[in-house]
Protein backbone atom coordinates (compact mmCIF):
# COMPACT_ATOMS: atom_id res chain seq x y z
CA UNK A 1 0.00 0.00 0.00
CA UNK A 2 2.73 2.04 0.58
CA UNK A 3 4.28 1.73 -2.95
CA UNK A 4 1.30 2.20 -4.09
CA UNK A 5 1.38 5.84 -1.80
CA UNK A 6 4.43 6.56 -3.47
CA UNK A 7 3.81 5.61 -6.91
CA UNK A 8 0.70 7.91 -7.02
CA UNK A 9 2.83 10.86 -5.20
CA UNK A 10 5.69 10.52 -8.25
CA UNK A 11 2.69 10.54 -10.82
CA UNK A 12 0.75 13.61 -9.08
CA UNK A 13 4.86 15.30 -9.08
CA UNK A 14 4.48 14.78 -12.97
CA UNK A 15 1.48 15.96 -14.18
CA UNK A 16 1.84 19.62 -11.90
CA UNK A 17 5.70 19.34 -13.78
CA UNK A 18 2.93 19.25 -16.92
CA UNK A 19 0.68 21.27 -16.10
CA UNK A 20 2.85 24.08 -15.27
CA UNK A 21 5.33 23.80 -18.32
CA UNK A 22 2.13 23.96 -20.29
CA UNK A 23 0.28 26.52 -18.39
CA UNK A 24 3.36 28.88 -18.80
CA UNK A 25 3.39 27.99 -22.45
CA UNK A 26 0.50 29.33 -22.81
CA UNK A 27 0.54 32.67 -20.85
CA UNK A 28 4.35 33.71 -21.74
CA UNK A 29 3.20 34.97 -25.17
CA UNK A 30 0.63 37.20 -23.42
CA UNK A 31 2.99 37.97 -20.47
CA UNK A 32 5.97 39.02 -23.27
CA UNK A 33 3.40 41.67 -24.81
CA UNK A 34 1.71 42.83 -21.72
CA UNK A 35 5.66 43.59 -20.51
CA UNK A 36 6.56 45.14 -24.10
CA UNK A 37 3.82 47.00 -24.10
CA UNK A 38 5.21 49.25 -21.18
CA UNK A 39 8.66 49.38 -22.38
CA UNK A 40 10.53 51.53 -25.25
CA UNK A 41 11.97 50.06 -28.03
CA UNK A 42 15.51 50.46 -26.81
CA UNK A 43 14.52 48.61 -23.98
CA UNK A 44 13.21 45.59 -25.62
CA UNK A 45 16.13 45.74 -28.16
CA UNK A 46 18.62 45.47 -25.50
CA UNK A 47 16.88 41.61 -24.22
CA UNK A 48 14.19 40.07 -22.09
CA UNK A 49 12.36 41.51 -19.08
CA UNK A 50 9.61 39.95 -17.10
CA UNK A 51 9.02 42.95 -15.47
CA UNK A 52 7.05 46.34 -16.71
CA UNK A 53 8.88 49.72 -17.48
CA UNK A 54 7.24 53.33 -17.54
CA UNK A 55 7.08 54.18 -21.39
CA UNK A 56 3.22 52.81 -22.25
CA UNK A 57 2.53 56.34 -22.32
CA UNK A 58 5.34 57.18 -25.21
CA UNK A 59 4.59 53.96 -26.91
CA UNK A 60 0.39 55.04 -27.02
CA UNK A 61 1.60 58.12 -28.35
CA UNK A 62 3.74 56.38 -31.19
CA UNK A 63 0.85 54.05 -32.08
CA UNK A 64 -1.91 56.86 -31.84
CA UNK A 65 0.47 59.59 -34.12
CA UNK A 66 0.69 57.24 -36.93
CA UNK A 67 -2.75 56.97 -38.28
CA UNK A 68 -4.20 54.58 -35.34
CA UNK A 69 -7.18 55.37 -34.84
CA UNK A 70 -8.03 52.67 -32.03
CA UNK A 71 -11.54 54.80 -30.43
CA UNK A 72 -12.82 54.43 -34.26
CA UNK A 73 -11.78 50.79 -34.49
CA UNK A 74 -13.41 50.06 -31.29
CA UNK A 75 -16.59 51.57 -31.97
CA UNK A 76 -16.70 49.72 -35.72
CA UNK A 77 -16.09 46.42 -34.22
CA UNK A 78 -18.37 47.24 -31.19
CA UNK A 79 -21.23 47.70 -33.64
CA UNK A 80 -21.19 45.12 -36.09
CA UNK A 81 -20.10 42.42 -33.02
CA UNK A 82 -23.36 44.10 -31.29
CA UNK A 83 -25.50 43.73 -34.42
CA UNK A 84 -23.98 40.02 -35.29
CA UNK A 85 -24.49 38.91 -31.41
CA UNK A 86 -28.60 40.02 -31.76
CA UNK A 87 -29.36 38.50 -35.00
CA UNK A 88 -27.76 35.80 -35.24
CA UNK A 89 -28.98 34.85 -31.32
CA UNK A 90 -32.42 36.06 -32.41
CA UNK A 91 -33.32 34.92 -35.34
CA UNK A 92 -31.42 30.95 -35.03
CA UNK A 93 -33.94 30.65 -31.78
CA UNK A 94 -37.14 32.16 -33.92
CA UNK A 95 -36.10 29.47 -36.10
CA UNK A 96 -35.31 26.32 -34.07
CA UNK A 97 -38.15 27.09 -32.21
CA UNK A 98 -40.87 27.23 -35.65
CA UNK A 99 -38.64 23.60 -36.20
CA UNK A 100 -39.49 22.63 -32.57
CA UNK A 101 -43.04 23.37 -32.21
CA UNK A 102 -44.87 23.27 -35.97
CA UNK A 103 -45.45 20.73 -38.18
CA UNK A 104 -44.90 22.28 -41.12
CA UNK A 105 -44.63 21.17 -44.72
CA UNK A 106 -40.98 21.20 -45.75
CA UNK A 107 -39.54 21.07 -41.64
CA UNK A 108 -37.58 17.95 -42.71
CA UNK A 109 -36.18 19.69 -45.97
CA UNK A 110 -35.29 22.79 -43.42
CA UNK A 111 -33.71 20.66 -40.88
CA UNK A 112 -31.61 18.83 -43.26
CA UNK A 113 -30.42 21.76 -45.24
CA UNK A 114 -29.27 23.56 -41.54
CA UNK A 115 -27.14 20.22 -41.01
CA UNK A 116 -25.80 20.24 -44.19
CA UNK A 117 -24.66 23.86 -43.87
CA UNK A 118 -22.81 23.59 -40.86
CA UNK A 119 -20.93 21.15 -42.37
CA UNK A 120 -19.62 23.47 -45.65
CA UNK A 121 -16.39 25.45 -45.29
CA UNK A 122 -17.38 29.07 -45.20
CA UNK A 123 -14.56 29.60 -48.12
CA UNK A 124 -16.75 27.91 -50.96
CA UNK A 125 -19.27 30.74 -51.28
CA UNK A 126 -16.05 33.41 -50.64
CA UNK A 127 -15.23 34.70 -53.61
CA UNK A 128 -19.25 34.49 -55.12
CA UNK A 129 -19.95 36.08 -51.94
CA UNK A 130 -18.02 39.44 -52.33
CA UNK A 131 -18.11 39.38 -56.68
CA UNK A 132 -22.39 39.14 -55.68
CA UNK A 133 -21.67 42.40 -52.93
CA UNK A 134 -19.78 44.33 -55.69
CA UNK A 135 -22.69 44.49 -57.74
CA UNK A 136 -25.15 44.89 -55.16
CA UNK A 137 -22.85 47.62 -54.26
CA UNK A 138 -22.67 46.95 -50.37
CA UNK A 139 -18.85 47.21 -50.91
CA UNK A 140 -17.30 49.08 -47.88
CA UNK A 141 -20.49 48.77 -46.18
CA UNK A 142 -21.52 46.88 -42.77
CA UNK A 143 -24.23 45.27 -43.96
CA UNK A 144 -22.28 42.01 -45.75
CA UNK A 145 -21.08 41.85 -42.66
CA UNK A 146 -24.03 41.90 -40.54
CA UNK A 147 -27.71 40.45 -42.26
CA UNK A 148 -25.94 37.14 -43.15
CA UNK A 149 -25.73 36.05 -39.48
CA UNK A 150 -29.51 36.13 -39.65
CA UNK A 151 -28.80 32.94 -41.38
CA UNK A 152 -26.67 31.27 -38.73
CA UNK A 153 -26.89 27.30 -38.93
CA UNK A 154 -24.67 26.19 -36.19
CA UNK A 155 -26.71 28.43 -33.98
CA UNK A 156 -29.59 27.20 -34.78
CA UNK A 157 -28.62 23.51 -34.03
CA UNK A 158 -27.53 24.12 -30.61
CA UNK A 159 -30.62 26.08 -29.87
CA UNK A 160 -32.63 23.40 -30.92
CA UNK A 161 -30.68 20.94 -29.01
CA UNK A 162 -31.32 22.86 -25.70
CA UNK A 163 -35.06 23.09 -26.95
CA UNK A 164 -35.52 19.71 -27.19
CA UNK A 165 -33.75 19.01 -23.52
CA UNK A 166 -35.82 22.21 -21.67
CA UNK A 167 -38.58 23.07 -23.71
CA UNK A 168 -42.22 21.01 -22.53
CA UNK A 169 -45.49 21.71 -24.81
CA UNK A 170 -47.44 22.05 -21.65
CA UNK A 171 -45.89 25.77 -21.32
CA UNK A 172 -46.83 26.54 -24.88
CA UNK A 173 -50.01 25.10 -24.44
CA UNK A 174 -51.07 26.74 -21.36
CA UNK A 175 -50.09 30.18 -22.69
CA UNK A 176 -51.89 29.66 -25.92
CA UNK A 177 -55.43 28.88 -23.05
CA UNK A 178 -54.28 32.42 -21.50
CA UNK A 179 -54.58 33.87 -25.22
CA UNK A 180 -51.37 34.81 -25.40
CA UNK A 181 -50.17 35.02 -29.67
CA UNK A 182 -47.69 33.05 -31.06
CA UNK A 183 -44.96 35.88 -31.12
CA UNK A 184 -45.95 36.55 -27.77
CA UNK A 185 -45.79 33.67 -26.19
CA UNK A 186 -42.04 33.21 -28.04
CA UNK A 187 -40.69 36.71 -27.09
CA UNK A 188 -42.36 36.66 -23.34
CA UNK A 189 -42.13 33.19 -22.47
CA UNK A 190 -40.06 31.36 -24.40
CA UNK A 191 -37.03 33.27 -24.47
CA UNK A 192 -36.48 33.57 -21.12
CA UNK A 193 -36.08 29.94 -20.73
CA UNK A 194 -33.68 30.09 -22.85
CA UNK A 195 -31.71 31.97 -21.38
CA UNK A 196 -28.53 30.36 -20.78
CA UNK A 197 -28.48 28.92 -24.11
CA UNK A 198 -28.68 31.91 -25.37
CA UNK A 199 -26.10 33.94 -23.31
CA UNK A 200 -23.12 31.05 -24.63
CA UNK A 201 -24.58 31.27 -28.08
CA UNK A 202 -24.29 35.29 -27.55
CA UNK A 203 -20.32 35.48 -26.65
CA UNK A 204 -19.83 33.23 -29.06
CA UNK A 205 -21.14 35.15 -31.82
CA UNK A 206 -19.88 38.32 -30.21
CA UNK A 207 -16.48 37.15 -30.06
CA UNK A 208 -16.22 35.43 -33.65
CA UNK A 209 -17.38 38.51 -35.48
CA UNK A 210 -14.77 40.42 -33.17
CA UNK A 211 -12.07 38.37 -34.41
CA UNK A 212 -13.29 38.04 -37.86
CA UNK A 213 -10.29 39.50 -40.23
CA UNK A 214 -10.87 37.99 -44.10
CA UNK A 215 -14.16 39.38 -45.22
CA UNK A 216 -14.24 42.51 -43.14
CA UNK A 217 -10.49 43.19 -44.63
CA UNK A 218 -11.61 42.30 -48.28
CA UNK A 219 -15.23 44.58 -48.44
CA UNK A 220 -14.30 47.73 -46.43
CA UNK A 221 -11.74 50.34 -48.02
CA UNK A 222 -12.45 53.59 -46.41
CA UNK A 223 -10.16 53.65 -42.95
CA UNK A 224 -12.79 55.40 -40.88
CA UNK A 225 -14.83 52.28 -41.32
CA UNK A 226 -12.12 49.45 -40.26
CA UNK A 227 -12.67 47.02 -37.60
CA UNK A 228 -10.20 46.58 -34.86
CA UNK A 229 -8.07 43.38 -36.77
CA UNK A 230 -7.99 44.95 -39.63
CA UNK A 231 -5.81 48.14 -37.69
CA UNK A 232 -3.94 45.81 -35.77
CA UNK A 233 -3.39 44.22 -39.48
CA UNK A 234 -1.75 47.65 -39.91
CA UNK A 235 1.32 47.32 -37.83
CA UNK A 236 2.85 45.16 -39.56
CA UNK A 237 3.85 47.70 -42.35
CA UNK A 238 6.56 50.14 -42.79
CA UNK A 239 5.18 52.76 -40.74
CA UNK A 240 5.83 51.02 -37.46
CA UNK A 241 8.66 49.10 -38.54
CA UNK A 242 10.80 49.44 -35.64
CA UNK A 243 8.43 50.82 -33.25
CA UNK A 244 8.66 47.64 -31.48
CA UNK A 245 6.99 49.35 -28.61
CA UNK A 246 4.26 50.86 -29.77
CA UNK A 247 3.32 47.70 -32.02
CA UNK A 248 3.14 45.30 -28.86
CA UNK A 249 0.72 48.40 -26.93
CA UNK A 250 -1.54 48.21 -30.22
CA UNK A 251 -1.77 44.37 -29.71
CA UNK A 252 -2.11 44.51 -26.19
CA UNK A 253 -5.32 47.10 -26.41
CA UNK A 254 -6.71 44.71 -29.19
CA UNK A 255 -6.58 41.41 -26.60
CA UNK A 256 -6.58 43.09 -23.26
CA UNK A 257 -10.36 43.41 -23.67
CA UNK A 258 -10.59 39.89 -24.16
CA UNK A 259 -8.91 39.01 -21.74
CA UNK A 260 -10.63 40.92 -19.13
CA UNK A 261 -14.13 39.68 -20.04
CA UNK A 262 -12.16 36.29 -20.12
CA UNK A 263 -11.08 36.50 -16.89
CA UNK A 264 -14.61 36.88 -15.40
CA UNK A 265 -16.59 34.87 -17.44
CA UNK A 266 -14.21 31.86 -18.23
CA UNK A 267 -16.27 29.10 -16.20
CA UNK A 268 -19.17 30.52 -18.19
CA UNK A 269 -17.44 29.95 -21.56
CA UNK A 270 -15.96 26.74 -20.70
CA UNK A 271 -19.50 24.96 -19.74
CA UNK A 272 -21.42 26.57 -22.85
CA UNK A 273 -18.44 25.00 -24.87
CA UNK A 274 -19.30 21.28 -24.36
CA UNK A 275 -23.16 22.37 -23.48
CA UNK A 276 -24.03 21.03 -26.59
CA UNK A 277 -21.57 18.89 -27.82
CA UNK A 278 -21.29 16.16 -25.14
CA UNK A 279 -23.99 14.65 -27.46
CA UNK A 280 -22.00 14.21 -30.22
CA UNK B 1 -60.78 10.69 -20.19
CA UNK B 2 -61.22 9.59 -24.29
CA UNK B 3 -62.07 12.77 -25.96
CA UNK B 4 -64.33 13.41 -28.72
CA UNK B 5 -64.20 13.19 -32.37
CA UNK B 6 -65.86 16.56 -32.55
CA UNK B 7 -62.89 17.91 -29.66
CA UNK B 8 -60.23 16.19 -32.03
CA UNK B 9 -61.01 17.87 -34.88
CA UNK B 10 -61.02 21.17 -33.53
CA UNK B 11 -58.00 20.32 -32.27
CA UNK B 12 -56.55 19.70 -34.97
CA UNK B 13 -57.77 22.33 -36.66
CA UNK B 14 -56.21 24.60 -34.59
CA UNK B 15 -53.19 23.08 -35.16
CA UNK B 16 -53.12 23.28 -38.59
CA UNK B 17 -53.74 26.96 -37.88
CA UNK B 18 -50.78 27.42 -35.95
CA UNK B 19 -48.68 25.69 -37.89
CA UNK B 20 -48.65 28.67 -40.70
CA UNK B 21 -46.42 30.32 -37.99
CA UNK B 22 -43.64 27.75 -38.91
CA UNK B 23 -43.29 29.34 -41.88
CA UNK B 24 -43.36 32.66 -40.52
CA UNK B 25 -40.71 32.13 -37.63
CA UNK B 26 -38.42 30.25 -40.34
CA UNK B 27 -38.58 32.67 -42.90
CA UNK B 28 -36.25 35.36 -42.04
CA UNK B 29 -33.48 32.42 -42.41
CA UNK B 30 -34.43 31.06 -45.46
CA UNK B 31 -34.68 34.45 -46.72
CA UNK B 32 -31.33 35.82 -45.92
CA UNK B 33 -30.27 32.22 -46.58
CA UNK B 34 -30.88 32.14 -50.49
CA UNK B 35 -29.60 35.58 -50.49
CA UNK B 36 -26.26 35.82 -48.66
CA UNK B 37 -25.16 32.19 -48.57
CA UNK B 38 -27.34 29.80 -51.77
CA UNK B 39 -26.94 32.23 -53.73
CA UNK B 40 -23.19 33.47 -53.67
CA UNK B 41 -22.66 29.35 -53.71
CA UNK B 42 -24.11 29.14 -57.12
CA UNK B 43 -22.26 32.93 -58.23
CA UNK B 44 -18.75 30.95 -57.37
CA UNK B 45 -19.61 28.12 -59.14
CA UNK B 46 -20.73 30.31 -62.20
CA UNK B 47 -17.60 31.89 -61.99
CA UNK B 48 -15.44 29.17 -61.78
CA UNK B 49 -16.51 28.31 -65.22
CA UNK B 50 -16.24 31.79 -66.45
CA UNK B 51 -13.48 34.72 -67.39
CA UNK B 52 -13.65 37.27 -64.54
CA UNK B 53 -10.81 38.87 -63.91
CA UNK B 54 -8.80 42.59 -63.66
CA UNK B 55 -11.35 45.25 -63.73
CA UNK B 56 -14.14 43.68 -65.64
CA UNK B 57 -17.42 44.07 -64.63
CA UNK B 58 -19.00 41.08 -66.60
CA UNK B 59 -17.81 37.94 -67.71
CA UNK B 60 -18.59 34.81 -70.46
CA UNK B 61 -18.69 31.26 -69.24
CA UNK B 62 -15.53 29.44 -71.06
CA UNK B 63 -15.85 26.08 -69.69
CA UNK B 64 -13.47 23.49 -67.77
CA UNK B 65 -10.38 26.13 -68.69
CA UNK B 66 -9.66 27.32 -64.99
CA UNK B 67 -10.14 23.76 -63.77
CA UNK B 68 -7.97 22.46 -65.90
CA UNK B 69 -5.45 24.87 -65.63
CA UNK B 70 -5.93 24.13 -61.52
CA UNK B 71 -4.90 20.59 -62.03
CA UNK B 72 -1.77 21.34 -63.68
CA UNK B 73 -0.81 24.69 -61.08
CA UNK B 74 1.98 23.21 -58.95
CA UNK B 75 1.58 26.77 -56.84
CA UNK B 76 -1.60 25.00 -56.14
CA UNK B 77 -0.67 21.64 -55.14
CA UNK B 78 2.26 23.23 -53.35
CA UNK B 79 -0.39 25.34 -50.96
CA UNK B 80 -2.87 21.85 -50.54
CA UNK B 81 0.62 20.59 -49.03
CA UNK B 82 1.64 23.18 -47.45
CA UNK B 83 -1.72 23.25 -45.59
CA UNK B 84 -1.99 19.35 -45.38
CA UNK B 85 2.03 20.01 -43.30
CA UNK B 86 0.60 22.67 -41.55
CA UNK B 87 -2.83 21.18 -39.90
CA UNK B 88 -0.54 17.95 -39.72
CA UNK B 89 2.66 19.66 -37.43
CA UNK B 90 -0.40 21.07 -35.64
CA UNK B 91 -3.13 18.00 -35.30
CA UNK B 92 -1.28 15.36 -33.76
CA UNK B 93 0.47 16.87 -30.28
CA UNK B 94 -2.88 18.54 -30.27
CA UNK B 95 -5.29 15.22 -29.56
CA UNK B 96 -2.40 13.71 -28.07
CA UNK B 97 -1.40 16.26 -25.49
CA UNK B 98 -4.95 16.70 -25.35
CA UNK B 99 -5.90 13.33 -24.57
CA UNK B 100 -2.92 12.74 -22.02
CA UNK B 101 -4.07 15.81 -20.57
CA UNK B 102 -7.48 14.60 -20.31
CA UNK B 103 -6.95 11.57 -18.49
CA UNK B 104 -4.75 12.73 -15.94
CA UNK B 105 -6.98 15.62 -14.96
CA UNK B 106 -10.57 13.51 -15.35
CA UNK B 107 -8.83 10.95 -12.90
CA UNK B 108 -10.50 11.11 -9.76
CA UNK B 109 -7.62 8.93 -8.00
CA UNK B 110 -5.11 12.47 -8.16
CA UNK B 111 -5.99 15.50 -5.59
CA UNK B 112 -5.05 17.76 -8.13
CA UNK B 113 -5.58 21.63 -7.30
CA UNK B 114 -5.43 24.10 -9.39
CA UNK B 115 -6.98 21.89 -12.16
CA UNK B 116 -9.49 24.47 -13.17
CA UNK B 117 -7.24 27.44 -13.80
CA UNK B 118 -4.77 25.59 -15.93
CA UNK B 119 -7.89 24.57 -17.88
CA UNK B 120 -8.91 28.37 -17.87
CA UNK B 121 -5.12 29.31 -18.94
CA UNK B 122 -4.98 26.81 -21.52
CA UNK B 123 -8.29 27.63 -23.33
CA UNK B 124 -7.30 31.70 -23.44
CA UNK B 125 -5.89 31.43 -26.49
CA UNK B 126 -8.70 30.14 -28.62
CA UNK B 127 -10.58 33.59 -27.90
CA UNK B 128 -7.76 35.56 -28.97
CA UNK B 129 -7.81 37.28 -32.20
CA UNK B 130 -5.86 35.46 -34.17
CA UNK B 131 -5.06 39.01 -36.43
CA UNK B 132 -3.13 40.26 -33.27
CA UNK B 133 -1.82 36.84 -32.50
CA UNK B 134 -0.32 37.08 -36.07
CA UNK B 135 1.01 40.01 -35.25
CA UNK B 136 2.41 39.24 -32.01
CA UNK B 137 4.15 35.75 -32.81
CA UNK B 138 5.69 37.78 -35.99
CA UNK B 139 7.20 40.65 -33.52
CA UNK B 140 8.28 37.47 -30.79
CA UNK B 141 10.39 35.64 -33.26
CA UNK B 142 11.35 38.70 -34.77
CA UNK B 143 14.76 39.15 -36.44
CA UNK B 144 17.45 40.18 -35.32
CA UNK B 145 15.98 41.60 -31.91
CA UNK B 146 12.93 39.35 -31.11
CA UNK B 147 12.59 37.61 -27.86
CA UNK B 148 12.66 34.24 -28.52
CA UNK B 149 16.20 35.25 -30.45
CA UNK B 150 17.33 37.08 -27.33
CA UNK B 151 16.45 34.07 -24.88
CA UNK B 152 18.13 31.69 -27.34
CA UNK B 153 21.41 33.71 -27.32
CA UNK B 154 21.21 34.50 -23.85
CA UNK B 155 21.45 30.73 -23.08
CA UNK B 156 23.74 30.16 -25.54
CA UNK B 157 22.02 27.58 -27.95
CA UNK B 158 22.67 29.85 -30.45
CA UNK B 159 25.72 31.81 -31.37
CA UNK B 160 23.99 34.14 -33.33
CA UNK B 161 20.57 35.42 -34.24
CA UNK B 162 18.59 33.39 -36.68
CA UNK B 163 16.05 34.46 -39.32
CA UNK B 164 13.34 32.31 -38.39
CA UNK B 165 11.45 33.81 -41.41
CA UNK B 166 13.92 32.48 -43.73
CA UNK B 167 13.83 29.16 -43.09
CA UNK B 168 11.06 27.30 -44.28
CA UNK B 169 11.18 24.20 -41.57
CA UNK B 170 10.72 27.02 -39.03
CA UNK B 171 8.28 29.20 -40.03
CA UNK B 172 5.76 26.10 -40.70
CA UNK B 173 6.64 24.85 -37.66
CA UNK B 174 5.67 28.74 -36.47
CA UNK B 175 2.63 28.87 -37.53
CA UNK B 176 1.55 24.88 -36.64
CA UNK B 177 3.16 26.08 -32.98
CA UNK B 178 0.48 29.23 -33.13
CA UNK B 179 -2.68 26.40 -34.32
CA UNK B 180 -1.58 24.61 -31.61
CA UNK B 181 -1.46 27.01 -29.40
CA UNK B 182 -4.68 28.44 -30.01
CA UNK B 183 -7.05 25.02 -30.08
CA UNK B 184 -5.25 22.56 -28.18
CA UNK B 185 -7.61 23.99 -25.16
CA UNK B 186 -10.64 23.54 -26.53
CA UNK B 187 -9.49 19.94 -27.73
CA UNK B 188 -8.73 19.06 -24.10
CA UNK B 189 -11.97 21.05 -23.24
CA UNK B 190 -14.26 18.62 -25.13
CA UNK B 191 -12.52 15.36 -24.35
CA UNK B 192 -12.66 15.82 -21.18
CA UNK B 193 -16.87 15.96 -21.10
CA UNK B 194 -16.78 12.95 -23.45
CA UNK B 195 -14.32 11.17 -20.85
CA UNK B 196 -17.06 12.64 -17.62
CA UNK B 197 -19.87 11.23 -19.64
CA UNK B 198 -17.99 7.72 -19.74
CA UNK B 199 -20.34 5.49 -17.08
CA UNK B 200 -18.24 5.56 -14.17
CA UNK B 201 -19.79 2.00 -13.80
CA UNK B 202 -17.41 -0.03 -16.89
CA UNK B 203 -14.12 1.08 -14.59
CA UNK B 204 -15.90 -0.36 -11.81
CA UNK B 205 -16.90 -3.69 -13.70
CA UNK B 206 -13.58 -4.12 -15.22
CA UNK B 207 -11.04 -2.81 -12.18
CA UNK B 208 -13.33 -6.17 -10.36
CA UNK B 209 -12.51 -7.85 -13.34
CA UNK B 210 -8.83 -6.81 -12.46
CA UNK B 211 -8.02 -4.62 -15.30
CA UNK B 212 -5.40 -2.10 -14.37
CA UNK B 213 -5.22 1.44 -14.83
CA UNK B 214 -3.52 0.81 -18.27
CA UNK B 215 -6.08 -1.49 -19.39
CA UNK B 216 -8.88 0.77 -18.42
CA UNK B 217 -7.48 3.84 -20.47
CA UNK B 218 -6.63 1.49 -23.29
CA UNK B 219 -9.58 -0.45 -23.37
CA UNK B 220 -12.15 1.64 -22.16
CA UNK B 221 -11.24 5.21 -22.22
CA UNK B 222 -9.66 5.77 -25.76
CA UNK B 223 -11.97 3.48 -27.47
CA UNK B 224 -15.52 5.08 -26.37
CA UNK B 225 -13.88 8.49 -27.12
CA UNK B 226 -13.96 7.27 -30.93
CA UNK B 227 -16.80 9.43 -31.58
CA UNK B 228 -15.25 12.77 -29.91
CA UNK B 229 -12.00 11.92 -31.21
CA UNK B 230 -13.71 11.63 -35.02
CA UNK B 231 -15.88 14.31 -34.75
CA UNK B 232 -12.27 16.78 -33.73
CA UNK B 233 -10.56 15.66 -36.14
CA UNK B 234 -13.68 16.35 -38.47
CA UNK B 235 -13.57 19.74 -37.51
CA UNK B 236 -10.27 20.45 -37.14
CA UNK B 237 -9.45 18.82 -41.29
CA UNK B 238 -12.47 20.96 -42.36
CA UNK B 239 -10.93 24.47 -40.22
CA UNK B 240 -7.53 23.74 -40.97
CA UNK B 241 -8.27 23.79 -44.98
CA UNK B 242 -9.14 26.82 -44.52
CA UNK B 243 -6.50 27.94 -42.15
CA UNK B 244 -5.93 32.20 -43.45
CA UNK B 245 -4.99 34.98 -41.02
CA UNK B 246 -1.66 33.38 -39.04
CA UNK B 247 0.12 32.05 -42.65
CA UNK B 248 -1.05 35.31 -44.34
CA UNK B 249 -0.04 37.75 -41.62
CA UNK B 250 2.98 36.24 -40.18
CA UNK B 251 4.87 36.99 -42.94
CA UNK B 252 4.42 38.90 -45.82
CA UNK B 253 1.13 37.52 -47.05
CA UNK B 254 1.99 35.63 -49.53
CA UNK B 255 3.12 32.48 -47.48
CA UNK B 256 6.96 33.67 -47.60
CA UNK B 257 9.95 32.22 -47.17
CA UNK B 258 9.37 31.24 -51.09
CA UNK B 259 5.91 30.80 -50.53
CA UNK B 260 6.44 27.56 -48.20
CA UNK B 261 3.63 28.70 -45.58
CA UNK B 262 1.24 29.97 -47.92
CA UNK B 263 -1.80 27.75 -47.58
CA UNK B 264 -4.62 27.28 -50.19
CA UNK B 265 -6.72 29.94 -48.61
CA UNK B 266 -4.23 32.41 -48.39
CA UNK B 267 -3.39 31.12 -52.47
CA UNK B 268 -6.77 32.17 -53.24
CA UNK B 269 -6.94 35.07 -51.28
CA UNK B 270 -3.43 36.15 -53.42
CA UNK B 271 -5.36 34.89 -57.34
CA UNK B 272 -8.00 36.97 -56.13
CA UNK B 273 -7.49 40.03 -54.63
CA UNK B 274 -3.58 40.53 -55.21
CA UNK B 275 -1.88 41.08 -58.74
CA UNK B 276 -3.93 39.75 -61.44
CA UNK B 277 -7.38 39.79 -59.78
CA UNK B 278 -8.40 36.78 -61.29
CA UNK B 279 -11.47 35.79 -59.62
CA UNK B 280 -12.77 33.00 -61.67
CA UNK B 281 -9.82 31.33 -61.13
CA UNK B 282 -10.09 31.91 -57.69
CA UNK B 283 -13.45 30.67 -57.46
CA UNK B 284 -11.94 27.62 -58.97
CA UNK B 285 -9.58 27.34 -56.36
CA UNK B 286 -11.91 27.39 -53.54
CA UNK B 287 -13.99 24.74 -55.64
CA UNK B 288 -11.13 22.63 -55.95
CA UNK B 289 -10.16 23.39 -51.82
CA UNK B 290 -14.06 22.00 -51.10
CA UNK B 291 -13.89 18.94 -53.27
CA UNK B 292 -10.25 17.89 -51.41
CA UNK B 293 -12.11 18.43 -48.12
CA UNK B 294 -15.11 16.08 -49.04
CA UNK B 295 -13.02 13.43 -50.14
CA UNK B 296 -10.64 13.99 -46.63
CA UNK B 297 -14.02 13.73 -44.53
CA UNK B 298 -15.17 10.25 -46.29
CA UNK B 299 -11.82 9.14 -46.26
CA UNK B 300 -11.83 9.71 -42.59
CA UNK B 301 -14.81 8.52 -42.11
CA UNK B 302 -13.70 5.34 -44.12
CA UNK B 303 -10.92 4.38 -42.18
CA UNK B 304 -12.72 4.82 -38.86
CA UNK B 305 -15.49 2.44 -39.84
CA UNK B 306 -13.09 -0.21 -41.25
CA UNK B 307 -10.59 -0.09 -38.09
CA UNK B 308 -13.67 -0.48 -35.75
CA UNK B 309 -13.57 -3.16 -33.11
CA UNK B 310 -16.51 -5.32 -33.60
CA UNK B 311 -17.25 -5.13 -29.97
CA UNK B 312 -17.72 -1.36 -30.41
CA UNK B 313 -19.58 -1.41 -33.79
CA UNK B 314 -22.13 -3.47 -32.35
CA UNK B 315 -22.30 -2.30 -28.26
CA UNK B 316 -21.33 0.86 -28.20
CA UNK B 317 -22.36 3.08 -31.34
CA UNK B 318 -25.16 5.16 -31.08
Amino acid sequence: MKNYQQQKFTQQLVIYAFMIVFGLVAVVPIWLMLINATRSTAQINEGISLFPSVYAMANWKILTGRGFKLALGFKNSLTISMFVTLFSVYFSSLVAYGIHVYRFKGRQILWNLIMMLIMLPASLSFIGFVQFMSKAHLMNSYIPLIVPSIASAATVLFMKQYMDSVLSFELIEAARIDGAGEFGIFNGIILPVLKPALATQAIFAFVGSWNNFMTPFVLLSSTEKYTLPMLVQMLRGDIYRTEYGGIYLGIAVSLIPIIIFYAFMSRYIISGLTMGSVKE
Amino acid sequence: MVKSDAQQKIKSDVQKRLNKYGYIFTLPFVIIFLIFNLWPTIYTFLLSFGDLRGLKTDFNIIGVANFAKLISDRYFWGAVGNTFIIWGLNFAPQLGLALLFAVWLTNTKYTLRGKNLFRALFYMPNLLTATSVAILFRSLFAYPVGPVNQFLLNIGIVSEAFNFFRSVPASRIIVAFIQWWMWCGQTLILLMAAITAISPSLYESAVIDGANEWQCTWKITVPLLRPMMFYLLITSMVGGMQMFDIPFLITGMHGEPDFKIRTSAVYMYNIAFQGRNDYSYAAAISIGMFIITIILALLINYMIKERAPKSYRKGVAK
